[in-house]
């Protein structure tokens, strides 16, 4: 396959320019009255095609042959190259003016070379103020933005200055930093290249009229100047005429490189829109560069909204059938498959699972329609590719903007399904980030088989449930399925065998069932488990005792799985949660991750059948506290009030005892804070001792949503409300809203919110809290676009940064950035979270 | 030896000395014959190669989207009091894009000096904080005047002032303003300036003339003295390595400050790589975020193993990239097209970016390889590049 292997810069030559060229322009006029393009305009035949159907005149080739071919256009007088303007003046500055030799002596250049800095900067300073060669005084030479260059208070323009260039030789032009093979007198244009029209296409509008493309209307005036220009020059027109129109070109030619030169307005469009010229089509983010050639359009996509469906697999998506029916996978026939991808022609791109289009080994394309697939099922034979519609197991792949890191584009299987949106499992939400509040996700058709391989086996969701950032899972049961199993294995819960029966066969589950007449929620759990399993840790629910009593733990809060059967302990968020799950992690570590993918899968839906069997609700009367409780907190809130205003007292009397290196205000401050966690911390003590059991609970303690913080905020007290870290600041002259006395220091006129959501808050403790809401919300669209920004950086910086065959870590220069790759060689993605774990292993072994 | 051994060999060799040590230290805990021995041996190289990275890994951009990827999850809240008595940082997502900006001075520079065995305790410590904390003129006096008949300026003190300090306060005011003749009586500091003092220059410097520095080492704001485990700390807000490591109290192994360029400038490059992993993970954590440290370390290695520290960004790594497509891709993408026409740069395609760019397959991960199939002797036989 031919493919680029290297791409050389170089500056345009006059000559080159020439050779390039299939037009010379003279006319300022684009079309004729008939509408025909003018030979020598600049829409000149000569230089391509656009309009379908024609004949490029120079290479005969269609507008999809033809590139389109360069003419050019001769300048009555140079001009300069604006984007090499500071350049020129740095050159002129460096050489001669009767000479034109660097203004170094031999020695300078000497040692210049030997330390190997030669650039123009170094060159820049140690110029000498006499040339070293003729022995010329130099003059001082101004640079005026963006293109004029001035030696002593006289304007030198671009002719002068070429023919002053022309003067260098060529091998000085090291030390001014201009590659081999490149002149300097090029930057500036004696002759410009005119791009061919397929770069600036016209719009034909539907009245008829033609609507040209900005380069083209820059183009224009250039000609035009460059035509009055001439006629001037011939005609003997006044100096002073002749230089405005020479000015007038320059700006015209400056504009067309580039229309955002800082000092130059920007040419316009008559309708006073800024023209887009040659910078602005490569420049940023919707350029050339960014816009089209880092980002590529696809096809064989599909974009929708997603939902939930926790009955397929993690490693499945849900495709509407509307979807299957538009991507294709192309197929070759064979022998083999003949029959059944005539089953599939015959359906017709109408129904699936049918087929969009066949190609015959001729390389012709042929739509199925209606009218013909029994035509085109008969034709076929071995040899022709058959574009059939997705089906169930055709591998895609999936992802959700913005895709911040490799788990954001997974592959999964295909499943064909009613309705419009694509279905998901819950399990890989956390990875995608994704949520059902009307979030998108693209879908995308590998379409070779290699292409499709290499997803399989790379991208398939098995292989991202361990993220190489931590090491652990980033795929795992989380929100519902965490209550679920907190609801099946906490205590010793019995289920009858008809309810444990019907949940594990619901769950695919093919093993034997035991014929007992009643199962522990930990047995049902445990027949998940592979049968050599071990291993103990703390749950989530550990309240985090002095001393760990282990197995003896009161709440059921130490898990302990030993061949395979959960003992002890409940599995809650530490055991199977992203992020979390100790016991996902090890399953994945020891049995792999095809085993971990059908784990999930089963905890998955065993969770999901204990919710459902037990009809999991919540009601704002869970928020409701006993009577002597409420009468508790509100004491602890009074205590601490009147501590507080002890403290403002003693700072406002100067009395306070000052902590080190703080001003009084500062110290204050503190020591309320301080005095507030506490309180904050003995209420939330409180209503966590004295809360009654419901499901809100349960789901705070298990970690599947919520906080007890949430809780106590809702129930009980919400606390302080901060901005930028502090208490509200006064916003008003020594207060923070006009209800309070000025200098009120006290904790209600400083944002402190002494009730609960739920009994309701204050006209200002409302306004209090709101201001902290809203602090968050501008926190975060500043956050991303930051991070955002950091994120583009790190990949620009890292991003030819790989893994070579000699197991260093080299750029794309081939310079070594680490001798043994993360400095011990292991992929963080493929061991367990920090490092290898000998004790582990010995353990593994010798346990036998 | 057979290529099997051979293999096992460098696999062995290339285990890092933690986990031999590691195994040396499970081994005698659990008194493990020499057999055993081997076989753990065995084991944990098994494991070790089943987890060593994979050739043509882009182990780049694992690493960057790892490091961004939980920053979009940070607090954009500047600043935290790091301890309950310490000094306000900079913390967070800002702290990060410092970092990786190889800022020259961070927005809180900040110190944390430990000191030698024999004077760690909390009355060497004191004193020594008292004594590196920077102060001028402003902290002793409490009034200025400028007297303008006599071309004087005029300081009140503060009481009790003790004499070494009203000594090293004249004799660098005398040293600053040479033209004056300065005294002190009582508790008035007097300038007194040649009469042909231009009013204006008596303007500013009555201005200035509370900045002058008189005692402590300049640049270090504030002192705190904290316990830390078994050590007494002293973390100061502002940093200057270079004369605090001269003092004799200080623990110059242990010394550090969260400016990179000035460890670079004073203990080398080596130090400032530590200095941006160190940071870097402290930031992280502090946000309860759980970054493997082998992503830190590459960004460190790649900022620093030019020998300088070179930011992560444009004027940095990015901007010496040797690609002139990918650099113009990235940012500022006239000036590196100019740039490399005037060079006469040639770019040869080795990165990803530009084989992106013609839509080639890029040389990294399956992309590295090239298949070369061969079918008996038949004529598929010799498919190759070139």
């Amino acid at each position: 396959m031919a493919s680029v292997k290297k791409l050389e810069f170089k500056i345009l030559n006059p000559e080159m320019i020439k050779k390039m060229s299939v037009a010379k322009i003279t006319k300022t006029e684009l079309y004729d009255q008939e509408g025909y393009p003018v030979e020598g305009g600049l829409m000149d035949p000569r230089l391509g095609v656009v309009d379908p159907g024609l004949r490029c005149r120079t290479c005969g080739g269609f507008i999809d042959t033809c590139q389109g071919h360069f003419g050019h256009l001769e300048l009555t007088k140079p001009v300069i190259h604006v984007h090499y303007a500071k350049f020129i003046y740095n050159v002129l500055k460096a050489t001669c003016r009767e000479c034109g030799r660097v203004l170094l002596d031999e020695a300078d250049k000497k040692e210049l070379k030997e330390s190997k800095s030669v650039s123009l900067k170094s060159t820049l300073s140690r110029v000498k103020k006499k040339c070293p060669y003729c022995g010329v005084e130099q003059k001082k030479i101004k640079f005026l933005k963006p293109y004029t260059i001035i030696e002593d208070g006289e304007m030198l323009n671009p002719q002068q200055i070429r023919e002053r260039l022309e003067k260098i030789p060529d091998e000085d032009l090291e030390f001014l930093g201009i590659g081999e093979g490149n002149r300097p007198e090029w930057l500036v244009l004696t002759i410009l290249p005119i791009p061919p029209v397929t770069v600036r296409p016209s719009i034909t509008l539907e009245t008829g009229e033609r609507s040209e493309d900005d380069l083209t209307h820059k183009l224009v005036d250039i000609v035009r100047i460059n035509q009055r220009l001439r006629e001037n020059i011939e005609l003997g027109a006044p100096d002073f005429i002749i230089q405005d129109l020479w000015e007038l070109l320059q700006y015209h030619i400056a504009t067309y490189f580039d229309n955002e030169i800082s000092g130059v307005p920007p040419a316009r469009h008559r309708s006073g829109r800024v023209l887009k010229t040659l910078a602005q089509r490569l420049k940023s983010k919707e350029g050339r560069f960014r816009g089209n050639l880092i980002g590529k359009r696809v096809n064989f996509s599909a974009r929708s909204v997603i939902s939930p469906d926790p009955m397929i697999d993690i490693d499945e998506v849900g495709v509407p059938e509307i979807v299957a029916k538009e991507l294709t996978i192309p197929v070759r026939v064979n022998e083999n498959n003949i029959e059944e991808l005539r089953k599939l022609v015959l359906n017709g791109p109408n129904k699936w699972p049918g087929a969009n289009y066949v190609i015959r080994p001729d390389g012709r394309r042929k739509r199925i329609t209606e009218l013909n697939k029994e035509e085109i099922a008969k034709e076929l034979e071995p040899g022709y590719i058959v574009e059939r519609h997705l089906q169930d197991g055709d591998i895609t792949i999936f992802n959700r903007q913005p895709s911040l890191h490799r788990m954001s584009m997974m592959a999964h299987k295909a499943r064909i399904m009613p309705y419009k949106t694509f279905r998901l499992n819950l399990c890989v939400c956390p990875p995608y980030n994704a949520d059902f509040d009307g979030d998108e996700m693209n879908l995308h058709v590998p379409q070779t088989e290699e292409a499709q391989t290499e997803a399989m086996f790379l991208a398939a969701v098995p292989k991202h449930i361990r993220s190489p950032r931590f090491s652990g899972p980033i795929i795992g049961a989380h929100k519902d399925h965490i209550t679920g199993l907190y609801l099946l294995t906490y205590g010793e819960r019995m289920f009858s065998r008809k309810e444990a029966v019907q949940s594990l066969r619901s769950i695919g589950y093919e093993g034997e069932i035991p014929k007992k007449k009643e199962f522990s929620g930990k047995e049902i759990f445990s027949f998940l488990l592979p049968k050599d399993l071990n291993i103990e840790y703390k749950a989530a629910i550990c309240v985090g005792c002095d001393k760990c009593k282990k197995e003896k733990c009161k709440y059921d809060a130490y898990v302990v799985i030993k061949n395979g059967k959960l003992i002890k302990g409940t599995i809650d968020e530490k055991s199977v949660a992203p992020e979390k799950g100790i016991l996902l992690d090890k399953i994945e570590a020891k049995y792999g991750s095809v085993f971990a993918k059908k784990f999930l899968d089963q905890v998955n839906r065993l969770s999901i059948e204990v919710v459902t069997m037990e009809g999991v609700s919540v009601s704002t009367a869970d928020y409701d506290l006993p009577d002597n409780v409420m009468r508790d907190v509100e004491k602890i809130l009074k205590d601490t009030e009147k501590k507080v205003n002890q403290l403002i007292e003693g700072y406002k009397k100067g009395k306070l005892q000052l902590l080190v290196g703080r001003t009084p205000e500062e110290t204050v401050e503190t020591l309320i804070k301080t005095e507030l966690s506490q309180a904050l911390n003995k209420i939330a003590d409180l209503v966590g001792d004295y809360v009654k059991p419901s499901y809100t609970v349960i789901m705070a303690k298990s970690g599947a949503r919520g906080s007890m913080v949430n809780f106590v905020q809702t129930a009980a007290c919400i606390g302080q409300e901060t901005i930028q870290g502090k208490r509200i600041a006064t916003g008003y002259y020594k207060r923070t809203l006009p209800h309070f006395k000025k200098g009120d220091m006290s904790l209600e006129s400083k944002g402190f919110v002494f009730r609960g959501y739920k009994q309701g808050l204050k006209p200002f403790e409302f306004f209090f809290d709101a201001m902290n809401s809203r602090e968050g919300l501008m926190d975060k669209g500043v956050k991303t676009r930051h991070s955002g920004y950091l994120e583009r950086r790190l990949i620009g910086a890292l991003q030819d940064l790989k893994v070579e065959y000699d197991m260093t870590v080299r750029d794309s220069a081939g310079k070594i950035i680490q001798f043994i790759p993360g400095g011990d060689g292991l992929d963080p993605s493929k061991i367990s979270e920090g490092e290898m774990d000998v004790t582990k292993i010995a353990d593994e072994i010798f346990s036998k | 030896m057979s290529q099997k051994s051979q293999m096992k060999y460098s696999v062995s060799d290339l285990l890092p000395r933690r986990v031999w040590n590691e195994i040396e230290r499970v081994s005698k805990e659990r008194k493990l014959t020499e057999s055993q021995k081997k076989k753990l041996i065995e084991e944990v190289i098994k494991h070790y190669s089943k987890a060593f990275f994979e050739p043509g890994e882009a182990i780049g951009i694992i690493a960057a989207q790892s490091i961004s990827e939980p920053a979009t999850q940070m607090t954009m809240r500047t600043y935290h009091f790091a301890g309950s008595a310490g000094i306000q940082v900079t913390l967070g997502l800002p702290r990060m894009i410092e970092i990786f900006d190889a800022k020259k001075e961070p927005e809180t520079p900040m110190m944390t000096i430990y000191l030698k065995k024999e004077y760690n305790d909390i009355r060497h410590a004191k004193k020594l904080a008292d004594e590196i904390k920077e102060r001028n003129l402003q902290f002793y006096a409490t009034d200025i005047r400028l007297d303008l008949e006599n071309f004087q300026i005029k300081i009140r003190l503060k009481d009790g002032i003790k004499k070494s300090v009203l000594d090293t306060i004249l004799t660098s005011l005398q040293k600053k303003f040479k033209e004056a003749k300065v005294r002190i009586r009582g508790s008035v500091l007097t300038l007194e300036f040649p009469s042909d003092t231009d009013f204006k220059k008596l303007q500013k410097i009555k201005k200035v003339i509370l900045y002058t520095h008189v005692s402590g080492i300049s640049g270090i704001k504030n002192v705190i003295v904290r316990k830390e485990g078994d050590d007494w700390v002293i973390n100061t807000l502002g940093s200057n390595l270079s004369e605090i490591l001269k003092l004799k109290e200080v623990d110059v192994k242990r010394t550090k400050t969260n400016n990179i360029h000035e460890t670079e400038k004073v203990l080398g490059i080596e130090a400032a790589r530590n200095v941006i992993i160190q940071e870097a993970m402290s930031t992280l954590q502090q946000q309860g975020l759980n970054v493997d440290i082998r992503h830190i370390l590459l960004v460190a290695d790649a900022m620093t193993f030019s020998g300088r520290v070179k930011a992560v960004g444009r004027y940095g790594v990015a901007g010496s990239k040797a690609s002139v497509l990918a650099r113009a891709a990235f940012e500022e993408t006239i000036k590196h097209l100019t740039k490399a026409a005037l060079k006469a740069e040639v770019d040869e395609f080795k990165g990803i970016f530009e084989n992106v760019m013609v839509g080639q397959v890029v040389p990294a991960g399956t992309g590295m390889v090239e298949l070369v199939a061969t079918f008996g002797r038949g004529e598929h036989g010799s498919r190759k590049e070139d």
